[in-house]
Formats: structure tokens, sequence, C-alpha cells
């Protein structure tokens, strides 16, 4: 048995009220929305806010539709509901089979996509009981002052652990955030921060209200594939997403990679362009590709499994999501 | 200093309550030690497991993670809720005969996912099983018996839904 620390809930109904909120009770109090991140880490004792406000009730953040050259998903559509989502399975199939692919069907149902773009870190020393982690002197991230993981680094290294965001980056998505001070928005490629205790630029006071997905993004080729223990529940030991502009000969415009659940924020796997444009994915390209990547990403003992296979497995995942993009 | 507490209106397998409730707790919690209602399960209590599943307003949802406040208004059927006084759920009398509980826990969670698969669809693939049931763990069984169990059960359904 895991106990909840005491707090009220509040439940406004629009997200004025949300944020004002959030202000009055300043310091005291989290947003929680499916609450599938937010309560185990609570029950675990990573956070104690004496106030929560929810936001499945805030009529602003929910729908799905396309609007000028977006389509905009709203921050609290359950990950059920963007899986299944026409517009979303036809427009961009990678990112509906990374919602598809989120943990189980109950916590899709519960579990939102604000949530998941916003989704804490995760560390083998880090989402465990207050008092196994007490039992270990506490960690960086959380009450101590030392990294298990590194053991020397001063840096918290924990893994962040989504699987819409790879895919969301390679569609060049944008990110609304609503907050005390107003609305503003932020390419999701530079809203995650190499650093493991807070890795967004996503103020605690401020609400990702909306995802946008610009409607020419459409046209890419996309794959997402994940690495993970079981088929369900688990979350991602690697994903690996891609998107490719492709004549219809299969020569390559322009192509992006993004690989997550190794660091603190998804990384961008660099010099694909070089090697792939103008050409075709033959054996050679997606070789040279899968090297490059391989040679790019360095995962930490942060979350369970080796990392030297998670490692080897990069490569292979590569090949994988590149196959699926490839023309036939 | 006691805990805040608040008044919280349930429909719990058709039957309303009105109850006291500390502020912070979980549907399972008030489901378990304020209503009365066991059958739903304390698992890992974190959301890995599913044994705490219940259906909200026609949907799996786990019971653990769900601040009760969140279940006001709205429909909520325990494994309790499940069977009719004409007798048990045809899952019910199907994982029975199947076989398909070996020491129990989880199983009144499979029954509410199981049961809104049946809902939708009597006649499941394996597949689309596998896929229902994939946010519940089962240590004992390797699940072979607890597909063959939907299945009959789905059968069974749709065999009731013909007959003249």
């Amino acid at each position: 048995m895991l106990r909840l620390p005491e707090f009220e809930y509040h439940r406004p109904t629009s997200l004025s009220d949300a944020v004002g909120l959030m202000g009055e009770l300043s310091g005291n109090a989290m947003y929680i929305a499916g609450g599938t991140d937010l309560v185990p880490n609570m029950k675990h004792g990573l956070f104690e806010p004496r106030h929560l406000i929810a936001l499945k009730g805030v009529s602003e953040l929910k729908g799905i539709r396309e609007d000028g050259a977006f389509l905009r998903i709203g921050g609290a559509e359950t990950l059920t509901a963007v899986s299944q989502d026409l517009g979303v399975r036809t427009r961009f199939p990678a990112l509906a089979e990374a919602a598809a692919h989120v943990a189980g069907p109950q916590l899709r149902n519960a579990g939102t996509i604000g949530g998941n773009v916003c989704l804490e870190t995760r560390c083998t020393y880090y989402n465990q009981t207050a008092f196994w982690r007490e039992a270990l002197g506490y960690c960086l991230k959380k009450d101590g002052d030392v990294c298990h993981v590194t053991k020397v680094g001063k840096k918290c290294v924990a893994a962040h652990s989504a699987d819409t965001p790879p895919v969301l980056m390679t569609l060049d998505a944008v990110v609304v955030l609503v907050g005390p001070r107003g609305e503003r928005e932020v390419p999701i490629r530079d809203f995650f921060l190499a650093d493991g205790i807070s890795n967004t630029k996503r103020e605690t006071t401020e609400i990702l209200t909306e995802v946008r997905v610009p409607l020419a993004a459409a046209g890419r080729r996309q794959a997402y594939v994940k690495l993970r223990q079981r088929k369900s529940i688990d979350f991602p030991l690697l994903t690996v997403a891609i998107a490719a502009e492709m004549e219809a000969d299969g020569t390559v415009g322009s192509i992006d990679g993004v690989v997550t659940a190794l660091g603190s924020r998804p990384r961008v796997l660099t010099g694909w362009g070089e090697v792939a444009e103008g050409r075709k994915l033959d054996a050679d390209v997606i070789e040279e590709l899968a090297i490059r990547a391989h040679k790019q990403c360095h995962p930490l003992e942060n979350i369970t499994v080796d990392p030297e296979w998670r490692r080897a497995m990069v490569p292979v995942y590569v090949r994988r999501a590149l196959a699926r993009v490839t023309v036939d | 200093m006691p805990a805040t507490t608040d008044i919280v209106r349930l429909i719990v397998n058709g039957d309303r309550h009105e109850v006291g409730v500390p502020t912070h707790f979980t549907l399972l919690e008030t489901l378990r030690y304020v209503i009365g209602l066991t059958g739903s399960k304390q698992g890992c209590d974190k959301g890995d497991c599913g044994a705490c599943t219940v259906i909200v307003d026609g949907e799996p949802t786990l019971s653990c993670l769900m601040p009760v406040w969140e279940a006001e208004g709205r429909q909520v059927t325990t494994v309790e809720g499940l069977a009719t006084a004409a007798g048990p759920h045809a899952l019910q009398d199907c994982f029975d005969l199947n076989g398909a509980a070996q020491c129990g826990f989880c199983t009144p969670g499979i029954l509410c996912s199981a049961a809104v698969l049946l809902t939708r669809n009597p006649s499941p693939s394996r597949e689309e099983i596998q896929e229902a049931l994939s946010g519940n763990l089962c240590r004992c069984t390797g699940y072979s018996k607890i597909y063959d169990a939907v299945e009959a059960a789905g059968r069974r359904l749709l065999d009731a839904a013909e007959a003249p």
C-alpha cells in the first residue's frame, strides 16, 4: 500500500481559473491532468504539494482539430484519443503509434498528451519509495547531493522517458504554454533541457495547453519504434523516431532522426542530412545512418537494463525505423 | 493535524453513495476502505499491475491513480457490479469453467477490462483480447486460459443475444 501525502483537490473549469488558482496557491500547488505520472511520484514522496489543481475539467484543453496550418491537440486530450483520432492517424501515423505504445490501455485512457510531453524524467535511484531512497541516502534529483549513476557528477542524468516527444520533434511541432504571465509558444525541439532535475522549459506555474503539429509535415514519411522489456506497460528503454521528405522514387529530400530514453532530453541525431539527402535509402545509406546514430548515443545506468546492450540496440532500432520510411 | 475531509458523491454499481473522505483519497481507497467494496485489489498501487481496474463511464480505469473527486458524477462499475440477480456475468462463469483464475488477485481487474472489451466487441480476435488485457498483470496462469475464458464468454453473450 502506497499512501498519498495529504492535499486538497481543486477542479477549475476554465483555463483562467486554473492559472488564477495557481497564483493564489503559489509555491504550494501543482497541476494534475491524468495523474498517471504525478500520482505514483507523489506516492513515492517525490512531490508533496498541499494543493492539486485538476485540468481534466478545463474545457480549453480539449479537442483535436485542424485549424489553419496546424493540427491542434488540446493538452488534456488522452493518449487513447490521440492514438485513435482519424486526423492524427492519417496525417501523423507515427504520432498515433507512439501514443498507442505508451504504457497500457488503462494508463492511456487517463494519461494525456500534455502530460506525456511534460513527463518527469525517470531513474533507477529516483522512482522508488521514500523508504528505499532514504536507505541509499537519497540522490541529487531529490533530497540528496549524490548521483548514484555517475557517482561523481553534480548533474542529474535521469532519463527522458516519454514516447510522443521524439515523434513531435521530427514533425516540428510547437507547444503552447499558458501561465500567470500570459501565453507563449515554444518549438518542441527547443523545449527540453539537458538537466534531469527539471528537463523542460515549462515553468511550474504554466499549463501546456496545446500541441500544434504543422500540417505541412503530414507529407513526411514517418516511423516510430520502441524498445522495452515487455510489449505493454513498460517505459521505453530506447525509442527512435524518424521523419523524411522523399520524392516518389525514394530519393531523400530531408531526414530527421530523434532518439530518447537515453539521457535527460531527446537527442536529435546529427549529420544525417549530409549522408542521406539526394540519395535513396539503400543498404549503404541505412548502414551509414545507423553507425552515426550509434556513435552519438551513450546511455548510462540511469534506468534498468545494461547500458551497453541499450547502446547496441541503437543501430538495430535505427535500421528498423529506416526500413519503415523507405519507399519500396 | 487530522486530514481535511469532504463529502464525495459517487455512483457505484448503480448505487448512490454520499460519503466523507479525506481529500487526498484515491477512488480505490474510497471503494475499499470507505464504501467497503474490497473486490478491486490494491496491488502495486502505482499504476503498473491493473489489479485495481474498475470501469468508469465505460472505460477501464486504474482506481489507484484516480483522485476520488474525478469519479464524481460518473458511472463506476466494480467487479461486484458485473453479476446480476439472474446470476454471474458470462465472464465470471467462463473464468470458472476454464480455470482462468489461480490465486485470483488479478481476476477482478481482468474481468473489468474484459467486460469493456466484450461490450464493444463480443467476438474479439486473440490479438484484440491480448491488447485489451495488456494493462493487467497475471503472475500465475500464463494468460492462455484467461484468453480462452474471454473467448468463451464472448460466444455465450452472442448466443444469448441471438436466442429467440
